[in-house]
């Protein structure tokens, strides 16, 4: 019997390791460049949500001192992922720079064409 | 002053940032450079400091960022492992900042050099933060600094070829960091908490109802972090990376980079998994001393076969590494000591090596093996100078490889496996072989017309050369700094355990 009311608790998961696999997978499958690197985007984005679905409790608010107010989500996986998006933001932007400079020397964004252009000297 | 010491943890950081902040705002590569000279002779000092005052009380210094406790800010946490590790990254930096000078200004366009110095300060910080931080999420961010900032060096290199390697080590080192940020997130879901200390505490409790997510999280840091330390197979990366690099660049990375990855492998197993997993259970040392040796074989033999100098000791580098984890998953005392001064020792070895190789491309530039005939009569110090590091890395007697090989294999021999000596020694005879044929093509060869007007380097970038030599020869008798100190760092670690 399929336990459905587990899949449903669950399926923020299910979704992150989605995205997660799939970014890896464009990453090794893919030869342009640029592909490349919206894989790798993919895949540092989906351990986001690994951070902050966790944080987050039905029915919580933020952490406000107060005798209106119980349940508290944690702020800290927010503050986290916050670096981490600086950290994926700063990790494409050299990314990108460097492709472009790929693409200014050998004139061409593809891995299989730029390898087969070094073979030649 | 005792105000001062205080805050040494956080100046370890705070000094290479803000020199690296200064450089960006500098047009002059010489200005530059004296900002980055500055930067790093501080640091070495810093690290000396808190390595002696550790060794002193034989407490861990805890350095507290903005006033928020232990395992709710981020805690600096200098013991003795890290000190050390500190201790070997800041006196490379060191060591390398008056070679640089003359060797950066040839090889990078006036205009970058003041930003190829703010690079290079700025992965000095995140390799010194990797280090000395507490908390898992922070060494993350500090790990991503410091890989930033050496992808941006390798892409300097004159090579075209620079640019793909720095291409594909982008794409690695961030698949190699995203896979720790997701074990952290894997422990952080089952503990709450991202301070290493309290990780250990907390993960025993937490390991009887929810093993799952944390065998995950260790699978996932083991492989993420291997990436980083080029751990074979996944050390792909490396060698077209050092190979490219700008010479300063690879003698600095060669010394440091691979160094901080491996402190964070020991941390996160000796001071947090070793606490709570049953290793035993699980045959995680097998596979690293498995994966060790085939390291320390494979890369060695295609170093053998490898035309092109730089691309020979960044092989070497990969079957040296294998030297350093092979201790460290030996997990006793006289394993995890050899691992720790190996460390120490191929920093130094490594980094003279490169200088020699980026000695001989200043003078020639040149860098493939065979044009490289004959230059042991063109630049003899140069060449005896490598000479000596790569006795040195083959571990003869009389140097400092021997030192790190000896503690190695009395470590094989506490552990059972006496194999493994013979292993560590046969391994070693393949070195001879990488080492004594640029040798024979150094000196027994007849000197190219492309090398007739080589002669020996500046002194800015002799000197450098010739100290480190001479401390391979010095560290293989005098082993108390690598020795004494990484015996007690292994009782440290292991608790007392035999």
């Amino acid at each position: 019997m399929i336990e459905w009311e587990m899949i449903a608790y669950h399926y923020n998961y299910y979704i992150t390791i989605f995205l997660m696999v799939s970014g890896l997978y464009i990453v090794i499958a893919r030869g342009n460049m640029i592909k490349k690197l919206i894989g790798l985007g993919l895949f540092q984005t989906s351990v986001y949500l690994l951070y902050l679905a966790p944080g987050k409790i039905i029915g919580g608010t933020a952490p406000i001192y107060d005798k209106a107010y119980q349940v508290y989500s944690n702020p800290l996986p927010h503050v986290l992922i916050l670096t981490a998006i600086v950290v994926g933001v700063a990790t494409l932007a050299v990314g990108l720079a460097l492709v472009v400079r790929i693409s200014e020397e050998y004139g061409s964004i593809d891995e299989d064409e730029i390898f087969e252009q070094d073979e030649d000297q | 002053m005792s105000g001062l010491q205080e805050h040494l943890p956080i100046l370890q950081i705070l000094v290479p940032l803000f020199g690296a902040i200064l450089t960006a705002f500098t047009r002059r590569g010489i200005t530059a450079w004296a900002i980055a000279a500055i930067a790093s002779g501080i640091a070495p000092f810093i690290s000396a400091g808190l390595l002696i005052r550790v060794l002193e009380t034989g407490q861990p210094i805890s350095y507290v960022m903005g006033s928020w406790a232990a395992p709710w800010g981020i805690e600096y946490r200098v013991d003795v492992l890290n000190a050390y590790v500190l201790l070997i990254i800041s006196l490379i930096g060191l060591i390398s900042i008056p070679y640089a000078r003359k060797s950066v200004a040839t090889e990078i366009d006036s205009h970058k050099q003041p930003w190829f110095y703010t690079m290079y300060l700025l992965c000095l910080a995140g390799l010194l933060g990797i280090v000395i931080t507490g908390d898992a999420f922070n060494a993350f961010v500090f790990l991503e600094i410091s890989s930033l900032a050496t992808y941006t060096l390798i892409a300097l290199g004159r090579n075209r070829r620079a640019l793909l390697s720095a291409y594909q080590y982008l794409i690695m080192g961030t698949i190699g960091a995203t896979f720790y940020i997701i074990g952290v997130g894997l422990l952080y879901v089952v503990t709450g908490t991202l301070n290493f200390a309290d990780l250990a505490t907390k993960l025993g409790p937490a390991m009887a109802t929810h093993n799952k997510p944390i065998l995950a999280a260790m699978a996932f840091m083991t492989v993420g972090i291997s990436l980083k330390l080029a751990l074979f197979p996944l050390h792909v990366w490396l060698p077209n990376a050092y190979a490219y690099a700008p010479s300063f660049a690879t003698a600095f990375l060669a010394g440091t980079a691979t160094k901080a990855a491996i402190y964070l492998l020991a941390r996160i197993y000796f001071s947090v998994f070793a606490v709570v997993v049953p290793l035993k259970e699980l045959p995680v040392s097998e596979v690293i001393i498995a994966l060790s040796l085939a390291a320390m074989f494979l890369a060695s033999i295609t170093a053998i076969f490898e035309q092109n100098a730089k691309r020979m000791l960044a092989y070497s580098s990969v079957a040296q590494i294998g030297y350093i984890t092979l201790g460290l998953a030996l997990a006793n005392k006289m394993g995890v000591a050899g691992g720790l001064v190996h460390m120490f020792n191929h920093a130094i070895m490594k980094t003279a090596l490169f200088f020699a190789l980026g000695a001989m491309a200043y003078r020639t530039g040149l860098g493939q093996m065979s044009s490289l005939a004959g230059i042991g009569r063109k630049m003899p110090i140069t060449t005896a100078a490598f000479v000596v590091a790569g006795l040195g890395l083959i571990g003869v007697p009389g140097t400092a490889g021997f030192i790190s090989k000896w503690y190695l294999a009395i470590g094989a021999i506490n552990h059972g496996w006496t194999w493994l000596v013979f292993m560590i020694v046969l391994s070693s005879l393949l070195a001879v072989i990488y080492i004594g044929r640029f040798v024979e093509i150094a000196y027994f060869r007849e000197p190219a017309p492309e090398i007739a007007n080589a002669h020996e380097p500046p002194a800015s970038m002799l000197a450098p050369l010739v100290i480190l030599a001479a401390a391979t020869i010095y560290l293989g008798f005098d082993t108390r700094l690598t020795g004494g100190t990484a015996q007690s760092i292994a009782n440290y670690l292991l608790g007392g355990a035999p």
